[in-house]
């Protein structure tokens, strides 16, 4: 079927005679053939947005349907692959037209002339229903690439073979009513449609991303959504990075939606290098990497989660645990304002289309944990970490807020840690999960996990609280304690929660590390508390001393023999003894700054602040050692 | 810009609508989306025009020059049937060009060696190479703590009346790739700016004896609003044959991208496009970022684009979209303080806002110096601690201080007026590093927790407070 163009304005492109187009179908517009999507259907006319840049089309152009919609490729080899937007494959453009990317290039998104190993699992005579396991390719060393029947056939077996494919090939046949249906390695699947799995399971584990922020105080589970919003320079971009780099997923999508050319170009040096510390691979070889950067087309910036997220669907449905990191959120959006504004839609807040909330939220639910289809009932998850990049920082805007609907763990970024130069830059008050792992920490890290954080988030809430005291009248009005207090917090804050992102060993930092690096600052914190409550009440007991024995009377009789303590003294030598034990009494003395002076200048502070640098094996005995050391040294200060 | 013509192209008289920047045309046929226009009014002067928009009926044209004389009856539009191109040599060093590529100097017209779109072609992610090779422009506050790389984007965020101008031509002067002596080049786009301002940047290249390596594209304040909306993308066409044709490393200055917006603002607002934020149209991001983008470097070629952007702040407010938006496109960015500039404190580099985001790829042992990471944020945050204290001070006076505040409060001082404000001079990135030991010779070793203990031990030498 073919039409002609009748408007041209940016991406958007408005076709006639094109009877029977379908939404969302794929056409070819120009002598060029450049990639469009239908988006508006009027009478025989349609509305189309074009992949690429549409400067020369001109009225009367040819427009030519595909009869499909926009569907990605499936199967081995895409594992370690970088594709554009709509899953052409960079490093194939190149060859074909250099280093620039030019028009109505087209290339299939993966090597026809590879030879898979496939190894048959089913049998003939097997009768086979949608998801079930048919056989397996090693894709990677690690990754075994299970091929299921796909979504919509079933069928007896008929035919299967072994040996070694390309994506083409027939591996088998299904007799279904008598058709026969082909079986190959490489199936496809429309993009803007989630792929069916049996049913959604509560997501009960979490990602572990070696973030101490992150794990110890906002995790997100396997199957969660997170979003990352911040001002620019706040480091999202690093987080995302980090995040893709050292999260325990079986395999990372990572996607540069609008985002800059040179940070693919990072992830793509750095990634084959970086070995995975759990499998000795090159973390490369779990990656795929979509690239569709600021300057290269809009309309395929807007396909470019949905290619993403698809590809992610398809390893969840073997029964992997994926991770999905989306850069930038925003910049889909704004393309989504954009081709709105092209269409004339009636625009909703701050030009937004008013289908914004409905099509993230139809993003985000793709994400989950779930029981997949066949008869295994394989479990694989999708995990969802978009970066939000709001306006001036400001996340009252409509993405931000529209996102955080659906979210299920905020990770605010802050412009002001970020130029203190304190990363992550995750603010930790405004910050939230909504996940409640606990049990799953306290199985499997420590059972007093949520006791350590919890007083650790205590010790930062509590710091907030005296800096606004802080601000307005200055350090010298609070009392010891409390400026102790802020010493800790700032111990919780400088060796805990910063994480330099290319440390060689503190990028990632495992929970049960995070769990002793924890102990040891709270450790430090009491002993600290207690040794100011000590020295405060032994001063209390020298300065309220009184007279011994009290004055005989004038008939010379003595009325008592012994002194007698005042009501004063011995409430403060219960207090006294009080102090010594766990627990302890509010504290009233101010005059006690050489004391906290003295035990920040012990070598044990010092210490603490090379915790980052403990090899991961070596945490627990090097925390239980120098805990020791604390409480003997802080303990020993009068 | 090309504007040959070819035979068999029609001239049109079916002018309908004339606004702002844009005329309508009625009738039209085979024309292309993008393709330049030539429309010729009373005064039968040709002036240069870009279709926008193009449907059965008619096709929305803006002309760079502006539409004061058109009528509606006489005016005729030509279609020259090409997307707007730009002819590109090597004899474009040391030329003056206007914003769209034409002569100003009074020399020949520039014979091409090629003709390209000036809306250039995205690199292909996959063909950049990371840019990491540091670039020394000799300023404390940039190679120090915001170091720029090759092939990075790095825009000065400014306001009226600060330096940006001086800074960028102290930048341009001073740059170099420390250990090399490669060939280099200068391209200058000037977006609207005044004459004065044009003239100070020419006479800076001529006294560096740059000016033969320099391409000019100048669209001063009094020439047309529109076609500033190609001058930058001429520039960096020829930035790109520069850089990747002919192997040069390229640097592009661009000032100032307000007045470009600007322009993009008057056109949108013409064709009642929705408007985004503060009127700008709500593809301002992807339309900076076809510009900006157009920086970094190849695999396998030796040239590079560098590009230095100059903007002002409105209001010196950097959440107005402009910077905004510039900063999620760029590597980071440069930003100017009033408050330093007041103080005379040149140049009035505000440290905190300020970012590159390349700079670990361009330092460290073999490029600068090992210890170049630590120092950086040991500085910065020490600075930090101090400015927040600056605030406290306001409010109950220094006398309310501890002694350990106090000498956060005095290492602020210090660094502004030692690190920061350097005046015109040249410092190596040697200096710039032990002039920061200096600096941090007032703090105990164990307070410097940002530094690695070996590197406090070998350039942390000397008496320490």
């Amino acid at each position: 079927m073919r039409g002609a163009i009748t408007r041209v304005a940016g991406p958007v492109v408005v076709a006639e005679n094109l009877i029977g187009a379908q939404m969302y179908e794929v056409v070819r517009v120009g002598a060029l053939g450049l990639i469009g999507e239908v988006i508006r259907i009027e009478g025989d006319g349609a509305t189309i947005q074009v992949y690429e840049d549409t400067a020369g089309l001109r009225v009367g152009d040819p427009v030519a349907a595909s009869g499909a919609p926009l569907q990605v490729e499936l199967a081995p080899g895409l594992l370690g692959s970088i594709f554009d937007g709509i899953q052409r494959p960079l490093p194939v453009l190149r060859d074909q037209t250099g280093d620039f990317i030019a028009r109505g290039v087209t290339a299939p998104a993966l090597d026809r002339a590879v030879k898979w190993q496939f190894t048959p699992i089913a049998r003939a005579g097997d009768v086979l229903e949608p998801g079930d396991l048919i056989g397996s390719v090693p894709e990677t060393a690690q990754i075994a690439h299970r091929v299921l029947v796909p979504p919509n056939t079933r069928g007896t077996l008929i035919e299967i073979n072994a040996g070694a494919f390309s994506i083409d090939e027939p591996i088998g046949i299904l007799q279904n009513d008598g058709a026969r249906i082909e079986i190959k390695l490489a199936q496809k699947w429309a993009v803007r449609s989630a792929r069916p799995y049996a049913r959604k399971l509560d997501p009960d584990t979490p990602l572990i991303t070696g973030q101490r922020v992150i794990d110890s105080f906002f995790p997100v589970t396997k199957g969660g959504t997170a979003i990352i919003p911040g001002g620019f320079g706040s480091g999202k971009t690093v987080a995302e990075q980090t995040l893709a780099k050292w999260a325990d997923a079986d395999i990372v999508i990572y996607v540069g939606c609008g985002e800059r050319g040179n940070e693919m170009t990072d992830v793509l040096e750095e990634f084959p290098q970086l070995i995975d510390a759990r499998t000795n691979e090159p973390l490369m070889r779990r990656t795929i990497l979509i690239a569709n950067t600021s300057n290269m087309p809009v309309a395929a910036r807007e396909a470019s989660i949905y290619t993403g997220i698809t590809l992610a669907e398809f390893y969840r449905d073997m029964g992997y645990d994926v991770a999905l990191m989306a850069d930038s959120t925003s910049r889909w959006g704004e393309a989504l304002r954009e081709i709105s504004g092209r269409l004339e839609e009636m625009p909703g807040e701050e030009g937004y289309p008013a289908y914004l909330a409905t099509r993230l939220a139809d993003f985000y639910e793709r994400a989950g944990r779930v029981i997949a289809l066949g008869k295994d009932a394989r479990v694989g998850s999708v995990t969802v970490i978009g970066a939000v990049s709001p306006p001036g920082g400001d996340f009252s805007e409509p993405m931000t807020q529209n996102s955080l609907r659906v979210a299920g763990a905020f990770w605010g970024l802050d412009t002001g840690l970020a130029r203190r130069r304190h990363f992550p830059a995750i603010n930790w008050i405004t910050s939230y999960s909504l996940y409640d792992l606990r049990k799953w920490f306290v199985e499997n890290v420590a059972s007093d996990w949520e006791a350590q954080t919890g007083e650790a988030m205590a010790l930062l809430q509590e710091e907030t609280k005296l800096m606004e005291i802080v601000q307005l009248v200055g350090s010298d009005a609070l009392a010891e304690d409390q400026k102790a207090l802020l010493q800790s917090a700032r111990m919780v804050r400088e060796d805990y929660l910063q994480q330099f992102a290319f440390h060689e060993i503190d990028a990632f930092c495992p929970p049960h590390k995070q769990y002793w690096m924890l102990r040891v600052i709270l450790a430090f914190q009491r002993e600290l508390m207690r040794a100011i409550k000590r020295s405060a009440l032994l001063d209390r007991v020298i300065k309220t001393e009184t007279p011994v024995a009290p004055p005989n009377n004038e008939n010379g009789a003595s009325r008592a023999q012994e002194p007698v303590p005042s009501k004063a003294q011995e409430q403060i030598a219960g207090e006294f003894a009080q102090s010594l034990a766990p627990g302890g009494v509010p504290m009233t003395s101010t005059d006690h700054g050489a004391l906290l002076e003295r035990a920040l200048a012990l070598p044990i502070v010092a210490e603490i602040a090379r915790m980052k640098e403990w090899k991961h094996a070596e945490a627990e005995s090097r925390a239980r050692a120098l805990i020791e050391q604390i409480e003997r040294e802080v303990g020993a200060l009068r | 810009m090309d504007t040959q013509t070819s035979l068999l192209t029609k001239h049109y008289r079916t002018l309908s609508y004339i606004s702002g920047p844009l005329v309508f045309v009625e009738r039209v046929a085979n024309v292309g989306y993008g393709e330049i226009v030539t429309i010729t009014g009373a005064d039968g002067a040709p002036r240069a025009g870009q279709v926008l928009e193009v449907n059965r009926e008619r096709a929305v044209v803006q002309v760079f020059t502006g539409t004061r004389g058109l009528d509606a009856d006489t005016t005729r539009a030509h279609f020259t049937g090409n997307v707007a191109r730009l002819g590109v040599a090597m004899e474009m060093l040391g030329r003056t060009l206007n914003g769209a590529g034409q002569p100003l100097d009074g020399g020949p017209a520039v014979i091409p060696e090629k003709f390209l779109d000036i809306h250039g072609e995205p690199i292909n992610p996959y063909a950049r190479d990371h840019p990491s090779e540091f670039i020394q422009t000799g300023i404390s506050a940039i190679d120090g703590l915001n170091t720029l790389v090759r092939g990075q984007k790095l825009p000065i965020f400014s306001g009226y009346g600060l330096p940006a101008n001086e800074i960028a031509a102290q930048i341009a002067m001073h740059a170099r790739v420390l250990g090399t002596s490669e060939k280099f080049a200068v391209v200058f786009a000037a977006l609207g700016i005044t004459h004065r301002e044009a003239s100070f940047f020419i006479q800076r290249f001529e006294t560096s004896g740059a000016l033969d390596r320099t391409v000019l594209f100048l669209n001063l304040a009094d020439d047309p609003t529109i076609e500033r909306l190609i001058t930058p993308r001429a520039a960096l066409t020829t930035a790109e044959y520069l850089a990747f044709d002919q192997g040069l490393h390229v640097l592009v200055i661009i000032t100032d991208m307000t007045n470009y917006c600007e322009a993009l603002r008057e056109v949108a607002n013409a064709r009642e496009q929705v408007p985004g934020r503060r009127g700008y149209p709500g593809d301002l991001y992807t339309d900076l970022a076809t510009i900006y983008e157009r920086a970094g470097r190849i695999k396998d070629k030796p040239g590079s684009i560098t590009q230095l952007i100059i903007l002002n702040m409105p209001d010196d407010d950097i959440t107005h979209p402009i910077p905004d938006l510039t900063g999620y496109i760029t590597e980071g960015q440069i930003v100017l303080s009033r408050d330093l500039h007041r103080r005379g404190i040149y140049p009035p580099i505000d440290p905190l806002p300020c970012l590159s985001r390349l700079m670990n790829a361009g330092i460290g042992a073999g490029k600068t110096r090992a210890d170049h990471r630590g120092v950086a944020d040991q500085l910065y945050s020490f600075y930090a601690q101090g400015r927040d204290l600056r605030r406290l001070v306001a409010i109950i006076g220094e006398a309310g201080l501890g002694a350990a505040d106090r000498k956060y409060l005095a290492f602020a001082d210090r660094f502004e007026q030692e690190f920061i404000g350097q005046g015109d001079t040249n410092r190596a990135i040697e200096d710039t590093l032990n002039l920061g030991w200096e600096l941090l010779r007032a703090f105990p070793a164990n307070e410097l927790k940002r530094i690695k203990r070996e590197h406090i031990v070998k350039y942390g030498k000397g008496e320490r407070g």
